[in-house]
């Protein structure tokens, strides 16, 4: 496909698009479908096509945000919107928990042509549409500044003309025609672009490291015979380099990776095929999580259709770069998102990390240069090129530039996915957004398993890269789950702790056992039965997992428990005995883990 | 490979078998297409048993130590046969936080099976998972792959009594 033939493409879905008096788009993504959205989007269609006259186009569309509320369904009318303006559609609504008895009246209600939203006064059918009405000048939806979420709610993930018409793959042609992969890179580098999976390393930097490196002759497999139609197995034994997305997000409590995987999954095609031109790569690997089937099914679908349209495979957009990816199925390891033990992974063997140097970008996956970025950081690379660096560089703070994905979970009302600026405090996450009731919310967990607890007194924090860490947790991929007085600190603590035992792959010492001599000593406290001077057993075994384990998730296994300790010491020591037995502060009837406990720092 | 009895799955000519070889041709037969070739076994069969296991060392000629290494690794593989029916707990923060390990409990006494197992008859496997990535939709039951989310006691109760012996899962009799 040449950029003559997108843009025809592009055209032509829009005026199909603009042609409807009312675009109706349900929602799609594995929030929506656990509560129905197949069978309302079903009634809507089956509805649509008893009344042509009304004139509807109706089609599955990507997340909106808002899961609690679900199935949700966006009505948009007038011209569709320009890509990349950042302007909403002319009117556009909102509806959450339909159901599919809602349909007759969403359906009747659009054919009267109304431009103005149901109210509750417009007649008995429409009143119960317009208390499922959401407000879309809320802050959680006021907030957002949508870079990797964007147009979610115009693309439908299961045809590439959709995302073409939301302006997809123009930035890769864009590279391919009219950019040297040094001149990418150094947008991406001028951007401020950081690493999204957590550690916040910059992106262009590691784009630069991988382009510099010599690509390597790879090592030949242990057994090569001769196959026929092979994909992966004819790969020139010539030197080589692979472009490898992370999308095996494992922390509990995050699924920002899977909602971008299932919602926009050309996007990001498109930001690993601009990283592989720039870096020199032509092979890439897709490792997703096997409990993201949604996710899978759907990638599989558009890798097939970009193959089709020339947007992947060989001479892409008629250029001479040939990129082709693969999708490698995680199998449940945590430890798998460590970029060493991902290739360990990817390569057939145990998913163990090895120590680093050398890095990756230099050897990699059987020893050829790798890039490994996660699944939002590629979403953010075909805005990037298309708008800019110094477009990036406005948004967010100092340091770290641009938005972050979160997905709000736990005890706040909207929990869902929101996409805000960097910088942002997290009080205007957690009680504007969110809507939590101020006063209830005890602590918010950013991080998952290698994280910490921030509790509420810190509230006005901004978020970014140094100031979390500052506070003994981490951005980390973005899960924030917040937690309410209910929870118990120590108990918090121990879950973590639990799987981070669970996750531990044995291969260092200090991880394979200090984990669980910190879970026991969790347990032991959590039961009432520590002492002071398991305290500060705890606390040294902590700074000893973090000093001396091999990899990521030994280091950051001790953040839950020191992050407690330091913020909600005073509920680690209620539950402590002195040496004759006795309780320090319960009284020894009541079970010390149940029950919120009074804890002000 | 040494030919030890074993409930033997007749890889030559069973049809469930041609996926697996296929994920393993299309990997060149070599040793980085393990993972993928288990999964294939995993889709086809629910499980895997050693003589898939065997069957995968001789033709990608890696030892039995190493795919039962890499088998008991991961814990999407599983070793067993499951159930007809699935019903899988997400114990992930976001679900802790909201009871999901009440709700495992009251499942497991209700259906008198321990998480992890199978019921007598076979019917239901009582599963757990690390996250499955609704937490949007916190406390999350996956039954039968369908993710049930907000999952209230009662209306999971009333699901999982439902499930009759057939339905998803009954292909996969194991030979």
């Amino acid at each position: 496909m040449n950029p003559e033939e997108l843009q025809r493409i592009a055209a032509e879905e829009l005026q199909a698009k603009s042609a409807a008096k009312h675009r109706i788009g349900v929602c799609t993504a594995s929030g929506c479908l656990s509560c129905g959205s197949r069978e309302v989007l079903k009634a809507i269609e089956q509805e649509a096509a008893a009344r042509p006259e009304a004139n509807l186009r109706i089609e599955g569309v990507g997340c909106m945000g808002l899961c609690s509320r679900g199935p949700l369904v966006m009505v948009q009318s007038g011209p569709v919107p320009a890509e990349n303006s950042g302007a909403g559609a002319e009117t556009a609504f909102l509806f959450k928990e339909l159901t599919p008895a809602d349909a007759p009246a969403l359906v009747a209600y659009l054919e009267q042509q109304k431009s103005d939203p149901p109210t509750v006064a417009a007649g008995s059918t429409a009143s119960s549409l317009a208390a499922k009405r959401c407000d879309l000048s809320a802050p959680f939806f006021r907030r957002q500044v949508k870079v990797v979420l964007e147009q979610f709610e115009n693309i439908d993930p299961e045809r590439i003309e959709s995302y073409l018409a939301a302006g997809g793959y123009r930035a890769l042609l864009d590279c391919l025609h009219h950019r040297r992969p040094v001149e990418i890179i150094d947008e991406i580098t001028r951007s401020g672009l950081r690493g999204r999976g957590g550690g916040g390393y910059p992106v262009g930097l590691k784009w630069s490291t991988v382009a510099k490196a010599g690509a390597f002759v790879p090592q030949a497999g242990r057994s090569s015979r001769q196959s026929a139609g092979a994909t992966a197995a004819d790969r020139p034994d010539g030197p080589r380099k692979y472009v490898i997305c992370n999308a095996d997000e494992g922390d509990p409590g995050a699924f920002m990776d899977r909602s971008v995987l299932e919602c926009a999954p050309h996007r990001v095609l498109e930001g690993m095929a601009i990283a592989a031109y720039a870096v020199g790569a032509d092979f890439g690997y897709l490792y997703v999580r096997a409990e993201y089937p949604l996710a899978v099914e759907r990638l599989r679908k558009a890798i097939v259709q970009a193959e089709k349209r020339g947007l992947l495979g060989r001479n892409i957009g008629g250029s001479a770069f040939n990129f082709q990816v693969e999708i490698r199925l995680g199998a449940g390891a945590f430890v798998c998102g460590e970029e060493t033990a991902l290739l360990a992974s990817i390569e057939g063997r145990r998913g163990q990390p090895r120590p680093r140097p050398p890095y990756p970008a230099e050897h990699g996956l059987w020893g050829c240069p790798t890039l490994i970025n996660n699944v939002e950081t590629l979403a953010n690379v075909a805005a990037i090129i298309n708008r800019g660096a110094d477009w990036f560089a406005a948004l967010g703070t100092e340091k770290s530039k641009g938005t972050k994905v979160f997905a709000l979970a736990g005890k706040i009302k909207n929990t869902g996915l929101i996409e805000v600026p960097m910088g942002i405090s997290i009080h205007e996450i957690v009680h504007e957004m969110g809507s939590g009731e101020v006063g209830g919310i005890k602590a918010v967990q950013t991080g998952g398993p290698s994280g910490g607890c921030i509790p509420a007194e810190h509230f006005h924090l901004p978020v970014d890269y140094e100031s979390l860490q500052a506070e003994g947790s981490i951005m980390g991929s973005g899960g924030m789950i917040i937690m309410d007085e209910g929870a118990a600190m120590v108990d918090v603590a121990r879950f973590f702790m639990e799987f981070c035992v669970e996750e531990s792959c044995g291969k260092c010492a200090p991880c394979r056992v200090g984990t669980t001599q910190v879970l026991l000593l969790l347990e032991k406290i959590g039961r009432g039965e520590g002492t002071a001077a398991d305290l500060g057993q705890l606390e040294e075994l902590c700074h000893l997992l973090q000093q001396t384990s091999l990899c990521g998730l030994g280091q950051s296994a001790a953040n839950p428990v020191l992050s407690t300790l330091r913020f909600f010491r005073r509920e680690y020591e209620q539950l402590l005995v002195d040496n004759t037995g006795k309780s320090n502060e319960t009284d020894g009837s009541q079970s010390p883990q149940q029950g919120p406990q009074e804890v002000k720092k | 490979m040494p030919s030890a009895p074993r409930p033997v799955t007749n890889t030559a000519a069973d049809k469930r078998w041609r996926p697996v070889e296929a994920a393993m041709r299309r990997n060149g037969y070599r040793a980085g297409g393990l993972i993928e070739a288990l999964h294939a076994v995993q889709r086809a069969y629910g499980y895997i048993d050693e003589a898939a296991m065997r069957a995968i060392g001789a033709a990608l000629q890696l030892p039995l130590s190493k795919i039962y290494g890499v088998v008991t690794f991961y814990h999407f593989f599983h070793l067993k046969p499951k159930g007809r029916h699935t019903c899988v707990v997400c114990l992930g923060t976001a679900c802790y936080i909201k009871g999901a390990d009440r709700l495992l409990q009251t499942i497991s006494r209700e259906q008198q099976v321990s998480p992890g197992e199978t019921t007598a008859d076979g019917r239901l496997s009582l599963l757990t998972a690390r996250c499955v990535g609704a937490c949007g939709q916190a406390p999350a039951v996956v039954i039968d792959d369908q993710v049930v989310g907000q999952a209230e006691e009662s209306a999971i109760h009333r699901q999982l009594a439902g499930l009759n012996s057939a339905g998803p899962g009954s292909d996969e009799e194991q030979p």
